[in-house]
């Protein structure tokens, strides 16, 4: 059985570009890769929000009213419901002066089961030395 | 001769990048590699067929529709390139188009994947 780890790096600002949205649609992806692969085979997808990243995070964003556009944060929500490890970079979300109160720290209102986590950096740099593929946003 | 997946999200007109992941898949082909390049996001407007030359902008579509007929696969995110009005019937008829999970079974199956972020 082939299992590739890819890591989905993502570091830039929610909505200013289409960047942070192509990420989490990307990894998304994942869920439906299996029926380009193999037998046996599939991609195990890790998500990192770093830098000006973590501001994807945020909880109560309203671009659906502003802008007739899904959230990023619906797409964090729909990442943890499908089991996509998502972790956010803890010194960067301190660094904007947020707490965790602030940041999507799960969906259970959508029925996840699966939590976001807030990590030191270096973990996320342990999930990019342990991928086999990065695709950084 | 090893596989190499080229992920390009940047425009064709407004910068050089895709210029630079074009000239990369030319060359990996010339070496013998095999190379897939998705195109997502502003990357699309590279399939976008009668692109027209000048001298101020980049034009590719000649480069690359060269580099697909000498065996490199070039398929663009068909939801990306929707949703800019680009469709079937628009694309270069040798570039491919599929969903989102293609790119990763592509990159799934390569010896290196080079991820060529947007802007």
């Amino acid at each position: 059985m082939a299992i590739k780890k890819m890591a989905f790096i993502v570091d830039k600002l929610p909505y200013k570009s289409e960047t942070s949205r192509l990420a989490l649609t990307h990894a998304i992806a994942s869920q439906t890769v299996e029926i380009h692969l193999e037998d046996g085979e599939n991609v195990e997808p890790v998500l990192a929000f770093i830098g000006e990243g973590v501001l994807n995070c945020l909880r109560n964003q309203k671009a659906s009213e502003a802008y007739g556009v899904t959230t990023l944060e619906s797409h964090i929500k729909n990442a943890l419901l499908t089991d996509i490890k998502v972790l956010i970079c803890e010194e960067d979300v301190k660094n904007y002066g947020l707490t965790e109160e602030q940041i999507i720290m799960d969906a259970e209102d959508i029925g996840a089961d699966m939590p976001s986590e807030l990590v030191p950096f270096s973990t996320i740099m342990s999930e990019m030395e342990s991928a086999d593929h990065i695709l950084y946003f | 001769m090893g596989k190499l997946t080229i992920g390009c999200f940047s425009s064709l007109v407004g910068s050089m990048t895709l210029d630079f992941a074009v000239k990369l898949a030319e060359a990996a082909r010339k070496k013998g590699h095999d190379v897939d390049m998705w195109l997502s996001g502003n990357g699309t407007m590279l399939s976008k067929k009668g692109q027209r030359s000048f001298k101020d902008y980049s034009s590719l579509e000649k480069t690359i529709t060269g580099l697909v007929e000498g065996g490199a696969n070039v398929t663009a995110c068909e939801a990306c390139a929707e949703s800019r009005g680009y469709h079937k019937e628009d694309v270069i008829s040798s570039f491919g188009r599929k969903s989102m999970d293609w790119y990763l079974a592509s990159c799934f199956s390569a010896d290196r994947v080079l991820h060529i972020g947007g802007e």
